[in-house]
């Protein structure tokens, strides 16, 4: 994905997105930008369909109306064989972490490397076990998903998201269900990686502390509205008068 | 002495000389009630008065008063989740519905109340407001915060499911109606299926090898017992059932024929078959509709893998590989359980019934067998990995998909056996 792009252009994109569930529209006329380096937060109430807008903008659902576009190319219009290359571009780390269950972990982070890379085993090995390393999962690599704790498993599936050091990760609750510890471990990653990998990410959370800490930009879905209330940086939304009063009382627990 | 409960409190009430009057045990419970507040005697001066007398332990109550066009609603006693409303709670409700301009809520001597409180309270409001009847609350902090945290968050709009069941003919019209989108949608699962096989062909699949064995053994190796068991049990029945009807014509030797060409021809691979969809066919579906709703098969997706490639292609060829072999097996089982029957009790000799089998048996249809075995494993595997890709996203997704994978399977497989044998008919083979 990154050859063709040139640095101005937005790594992610949508225009006039609408995502509707049969009659039901979940949301209309979103439009966002996520540029290269960029923390980018999806934020907004329970319900509100930011897991959906995820899945919309990671090619597991097509929106109603409107585009997605993977550095300026329309993902939904292309191809079967261009989406799969685009989306070969990007990590995904599911809320559940959603580890292939029949494989060890690390099987489960050296698949995509097996796949797409023509490495050795034993090199394959050696780079599973260095993202599972960087995931706090040192000597984890022979375990199975079902022998695991839950914030492993999601510990597990950022592993995994980063396998093939991916331009995008897409992030869906990545600090849900963790220790504040792994939490901030998980925060100063997140913050590495993109200042040395310059690596975007797209990020689904609720934690205020994780979003203050380390999103440069974002939208705020609003439920009521079912579309974009407010954008730019939260701590900026947060101290901005003109903030939607959504957004603000979101941002400040409901005491704003 | 502040009171632990409320029968502490009544006896600090009696021992502080009030006087014993008709009122007292109402002045014992208003006490409690205020003790357990942590308020002071002084407050039972600006204690509302509802009109009735609260006794102890006494059921839910509810007054009713009216004051021009303002309502005054009074609850107290026990309100308890399992005990119905009292009668006043209707002429409550009914006020509350238009009866009047301004709605009063109030409580006196409440000693103890849960959720059917609760809900009385909500109901109440939620007519007055549908009814623009302003709703003034003066309830104890407790309660009226619980109230308001009922109606803080309004309801989505939208979000709202009638209550409405469709009619007979609705629901007839909608299953029709239904008919080609999952004809459409099975036909769309059998064009990935083969344009799958066709990558497999071109070596281009993602198909690993270790799982294409796994499966192997799981539906292969795995299977032998059962198909040992079934098949050499229902030699032994057709041998049985045969031999009653053979033995008055002296013709049990036939029995090793009937028993060999009917094993081989067809009956082999069907009880292969059966085995195999309860067996294989459901836990295909169960383990891949799991992975639907653990986001397994949208992990593969985001990884740029394809989920029919990693998933049915292996099943999909191991089963296809794997049932002709097993067919050959239960084969073998069904003729030795027929030459047990025929040895040890219709008096053959074993080479006299092995001879009779091998005269009887040739190698068409032992072939015939063969083919049946392989549609029927297409077709299982078919059914297991089409119900467990479409599987929705709960428990109770996994477990229809697995119902239907086994049901759908069981039902292909005997249109399948009528058409092969039709087929078979017609060809005269």
């Amino acid at each position: 994905m990154s050859m063709l792009v040139s640095p101005d252009t937005p790594r992610i994109s949508t225009r006039d997105l609408t995502v509707a569930y049969g009659d039901y529209i979940l949301m209309r006329d979103v439009n966002l930008d996520v540029r290269k380096g960029d923390i980018f937060l999806i934020m907004g109430g329970s319900g509100c369909g930011k897991s959906t807008l995820l899945r919309v903008l990671m090619g597991l659902k097509a929106p109603s109306k409107g585009r997605v576009l993977y550095g300026g190319q329309d993902f939904w219009n292309a191809g079967e064989d261009v989406r799969q290359g685009l989306m070969r571009g990007i990590g995904v780390l599911f809320q559940s972490g959603a580890l292939w269950s029949s494989m060890t972990l690390a099987e489960n982070v050296g698949l995509p490397l097996q796949q797409y890379t023509d490495l050795e085993d034993a090199e394959i090995r050696e780079l599973a076990s260095l993202k599972l390393a960087l995931a706090g999962l040192a000597g984890f690599e022979d375990y199975y998903p079902s022998e695991i704790s839950g914030g492993m498993r999601k510990r597990a599936g950022l592993a995994r998201a980063m396998a093939l050091d991916p331009d995008v990760l897409f992030l869906d609750e990545p600090s849900a269900g963790l220790d504040p510890v792994s939490s901030r471990l998980l925060d100063d990653l997140i913050l590495e990686l993109r200042d040395t990998l310059g690596t975007t990410f797209v990020i689904v959370s609720h934690e205020l502390a994780s979003i203050f800490a380390i999103a440069n930009n974002g939208i705020f879905l609003d439920a009521a509205t079912r579309t974009v209330m407010a954008r730019g940086n939260p701590t900026d939304m947060l101290h901005d008068p003109a903030t939607a009063p959504s957004a603000r009382k979101f941002l400040t627990r409901g005491e704003g | 002495m502040l009171c632990v409960s409320n029968h502490t409190a009544c006896r600090f009430a009696e021992n502080a000389a009030f006087p014993r009057t008709s009122g007292r045990a109402a002045l014992c419970r208003r006490l409690a009630f205020y003790l357990f507040k942590g308020k002071t005697l002084s407050a039972l001066a600006g204690i509302p008065r509802c009109g009735y007398t609260i006794k102890m332990n006494t059921g839910p109550q509810v007054s009713l008063r009216r004051d021009g066009t303002e309502c005054r609603v009074c609850v107290g006693g026990s309100w308890n989740i399992s005990q119905p409303w009292p009668p006043e709670a209707g002429d409550a409700l009914r006020a509350a519905d238009g009866g009047c301009g301004r709605l009063l809520l109030t409580a006196d001597g409440l000693h103890q109340w849960d959720s059917s409180l609760l809900v009385f309270l909500v109901r109440l409001v939620r007519q007055a407001r549908a009814r623009q009847v302003e709703v003034v609350d003066n309830l104890p902090p407790g309660l009226g915060r619980l109230l308001q945290l009922a109606f803080a968050v309004p309801p989505k709009e939208g979000a709202q499911r009638g209550t409405r069941e469709a009619g007979l003919l609705e629901r007839l019209g909608g299953s029709v109606l239904s008919v080609p989108v999952s004809v459409g949608d099975f036909l769309e699962f059998l064009g990935d299926a083969a344009l799958s096989f066709g990558r497999f062909l071109l070596g281009r699949s993602h198909m690993r090898a270790q799982d294409f064995l796994a499966a192997m053994y799981e539906c292969g190796v795995c299977a032998l017992p059962i198909i040992s068991i079934t098949s050499l049990l229902f030699g032994l029945i057709l041998a049985f059932v045969g031999a009653v009807q053979l033995q008055q014509f002296g013709a049990q030797l036939y029995v090793a024929g009937l028993v060999g060409i009917g094993m081989l021809r067809v009956m082999g691979a069907v009880m292969v078959g059966v085995v195999m969809s309860g067996r294989m066919g459901a836990s295909y579906a169960a383990v891949i509709g799991t992975m639907q709703v653990n986001e397994e098969v949208d992990a593969l997706s985001t990884t740029g893998l394809s989920p029919t490639d990693f998933l049915v292609l292996p099943r999909m060829l191991a089963l296809a590989l794997m049932t002709p072999l097993l067919t050959v097996y239960a084969d073998l089982m069904g003729i030795l359980g027929g030459f047990l029957v025929g040895v040890g009790m219709l008096g053959l000799n074993a080479p006299e019934y092995l001879n009779a089998t091998v005269s009887m048996v040739n190698f068409r249809h032992g072939l015939i067998g063969l083919v049946y075995g392989a549609v029927f494993g297409v077709i299982i595997a078919l059914s297991g990995c089409y119900h467990g890709m479409r599987c929705g996203r709960s428990a109770l997704a996994v477990g229809r998909a697995t119902t239907t994978a086994v049901v759908h399977s069981l039902v292909g497989i005997i249109v399948a056996t009528a058409i092969i044998t039709i087929i078979c008919n017609l060809l005269r083979i």
